[in-house]
């Protein structure tokens, strides 16, 4: 049976550590919310967003998540701030504020 | 029953491939290992064995394969010498530390330059702190047996590290000389098959191979990377004992030949043991008490194991066949005076070399060493065996 | 070690010289010898003087080194023999066997001096008259095998006949023939016979 990853810390000993640092399970990543590093915040106006969906594809960390061809609000567990979404939208729905 | 042939050493690793089968062979062609993949792909082309074979563009590439292959799930192997073993020599140390069983037939060659196809070990001895166990042959028997041990050494759960078994270019390699196989029934159940307990092709258990090790975990990594070489030496043996009882010929970490009452012994690795052995007989047969320790396994290496069968030794030459550029002895050689030394061993200890780029290695040359480890008060350190001064 | 019958074999790259020194190996393998059939390591290239060894004994063969104290040579190419020493280190109670149509005259005066048997054969008339091709392997085979005596001659021609059936199974038509080129180099390699009185005379 696979080691529990979620049980290795930076105190685990040798002994505990997965063979090669093998990571066993799906989608970890998920798990590492690099939400924390973000300095700045996007901030969507529905009242201009006319739902083109071109900042979808531009965010590096699929952070604008999609349902029934619908952007939702941002994933802000994961989003580490870039303001690439902003830059991209053409109706400028899309505004960066400072901080968290 | 005991299959009565004659092969090369090259021959016999390429027929121990066929009768284990693995799953995946990345190759690409070097001299003098050549031929092994030259001749599995020619089983494989007449449906004499199944395995996959993949031409690549280079030894980076090969490598690469063999360890994408294996974390996939596949038993996976290739082949090669000297500069090709160079441009595998990121994968040799990502190997190790992914644990990937993988088995490398090396046929040792020099590493240039000068440039020079024949015999040294200064390939695998360059490569020998990489974390890959390292079996060693003396002629074309002995490739055979260690190949068909190899991926029962490396894949036990204790283990699980890449393993080279190696075989001198040309010497043995491409002399044809007489060797007993086995039967295709008793290497295929002695092997066994490959069930890795995780696999990337295992959908019901996903998993990542390589991630990054930040220096929180470096360390301990490398660790427990140790402790895997650390198992190898029990495994060794054990699977050494269980191919004993198969074919009735042993092995061990080293072989003692004539060693139990020796005062003067040499210690050396490969085929040029064989031809000390024709040495050691004359000079006994002149009542000196000479013998010879070969080594097989020189990753892990055997320490304490050594320094137990040299005990009582007066002299001991240590014979490299690789230099190492230190001015202070080879690789063997220096590690070898390390551990008699913490064993408090105070016998002479002279390391020569030999054999580089293909020097011949005579019988005369193992008789003018324990000349001078019997009669010699201050022999020369480091000398170089046959060189012209 | 003291049984143990060493033989070199000098040939230009190509020749079959290592081929013929790989099947000599084979057929004493067959006849319940322990066997070492080895080229000299390196680069081979046409036309290059190589030289490939045997060692053919009744015990296991520990020794990997080349041999330089022959029993037997083997000249496949004489043109050789102004450019190679073969007779370096050979044994004076072994024998050397050429390949030549030349006579004692113009033989001797390469051979520095070497005491031993001198043979020779012509495989070229030997290969033309049975294999109606130039293939000097078999014949210089033959010879060293009728020289050396390392096995009997029929044990030695029973086992070429199933190795050749085994080799040539999709061409039996040259079957014969190569088996005719073996027994006809029996019968053709000569003793050479003294040269001249004088050098004789420096011999004693």
């Amino acid at each position: 049976m696979a080691t529990d990853i979620s049980k290795i810390t930076e105190k685990s000993s040798w002994k505990d550590i997965t063979m090669g640092n093998q990571i066993y399970g799906a989608g970890t990543s998920k798990a590492f919310m690099t939400g924390e590093w973000r300095t700045q915040t996007p901030v969507l106006d529905e009242s201009k967003c006319t739902q083109c969906l071109l900042c979808t594809p531009a965010c590096p960390d699929s952070c604008i998540p999609v349902e029934d061809q619908k952007r939702k609000d941002f994933d802000l567990d994961h989003c580490k701030g870039c303001g690439i979404c902003a830059e991209v939208c053409p109706f400028k729905a899309i505004t960066m504020r400072e901080g968290q | 029953m005991a299959i009565r042939e004659r092969l090369s050493g090259n021959e016999a690793v390429a027929y121990a491939i066929k009768q284990i089968n693995p799953d995946v062979m990345p190759a690409f062609p070097i001299t003098p290992s050549t031929e092994i993949p030259q001749y599995v792909a020619n089983y494989i082309a007449n449906g004499e064995m199944d395995t996959e074979f993949i031409p690549v563009e280079s030894e980076h590439s090969s490598m690469s394969a063999t360890l994408g292959a294996s974390a996939a799930g596949a038993r996976a192997l290739t082949a090669t010498s000297s500069c090709g073993m160079a441009l595998m020599w990121e994968e040799l140390y990502v190997a190790a530390s992914n644990r990937l069983p993988v088995a490398l037939a090396l046929v040792n060659r020099a590493l240039s330059g000068p440039i020079n196809i024949n015999c040294d070990h200064s390939d695998s001895m360059g490569a020998r702190d990489a974390g890959w166990i390292q079996i060693y042959a003396e002629n074309n028997q002995e490739a055979y047996d260690n190949f068909v041990q190899a991926y029962r050494i490396s894949e036990h759960k204790d283990v699980m590290l890449p393993i080279m078994i190696c075989q001198d270019g040309f010497i043995t390699s491409h002399a044809v000389q007489n060797i007993v196989l086995l039967e295709d029934e008793q290497v295929k159940e002695f092997v066994g098959e490959y069930e890795p307990e995780n696999y990337l092709l295992n959908a019901k258990q996903p998993m990542a191979v390589g991630p990054y090790a930040v220096s929180n975990y470096y360390m301990e990594t490398k660790r427990a990377q140790r402790q895997a070489m650390l198992n190898a030496k029990q495994v060794i043996l054990d699977v050494a004992a269980e191919f004993e009882k198969m074919s009735g010929r042993h092995y061990g970490f080293f072989e003692e030949y004539k060693t139990e009452d020796a005062d003067y012994i040499i210690v050396m690795i490969g085929s040029a043991a064989g031809t000390t052995k024709d040495a050691v007989d004359k000079l006994r047969a002149e009542g000196k008490k000479v013998g010879l320790l070969k080594l097989r396994v020189f990753r892990p290496f055997p320490a304490e194991e050594l320094c137990e069968a040299l005990k009582n030794a007066k002299a001991i030459a240590i014979l490299d066949r690789a230099e190492s550029f230190s001015g202070e002895g080879g690789p063997l050689g220096t590690e070898l005076t390390t551990a008699l030394y913490h064993a408090g061993n105070t016998a002479k200890v002279v390391n020569y070399f030999y054999g580089l780029g293909g020097r011949d290695f005579r019988v005369e040359h193992a008789e003018y060493v324990f000349d001078e480890l019997e009669n010699k008060d201050d022999i020369e350190q480091y000398q170089y065996i046959g060189l012209r001064e | 070690m003291g049984n143990t019958v060493e033989i070199r074999w000098h040939g230009r790259g190509g020749q079959g010289a290592k081929t013929a020194a790989l099947l000599l190996a084979d057929v004493c393998f067959k006849a319940g010898k322990h066997v070492q059939g080895f080229p000299e390591y390196g680069p081979e290239r046409m036309g290059a003087p190589i030289t490939a060894y045997n060692r053919i004994s009744e015990d296991e063969i520990r020794v990997h080194s080349n041999i330089y104290d022959p029993e037997y040579v083997v000249v496949v190419d004489e043109t050789l023999l102004e450019a190679v020493d073969v007779t370096d280190g050979l044994k004076e109670d072994g024998a050397i066997i050429i390949n030549t149509t030349r006579g004692a005259d113009e033989i001797i005066p390469h051979l520095k001096g070497y005491k031993g048997r001198v043979y020779t054969i012509d495989a070229h008339k030997v290969s033309m008259a049975t294999l109606g091709k130039y293939f000097p392997n078999s014949p210089m085979l033959a010879s060293v095998v009728a020289v050396s005596g390392v096995m009997d001659k029929y044990a030695f021609l029973r086992e070429m006949q199933t190795s050749y059936e085994h080799k040539f199974a999709k061409k039996p038509e040259v079957i014969e023939g190569n088996m005719n080129a073996l027994k006809m180099a029996f019968d053709e390699v000569k003793l050479l016979e003294e040269a001249s009185p004088s050098d004789n005379t420096e011999n004693e």
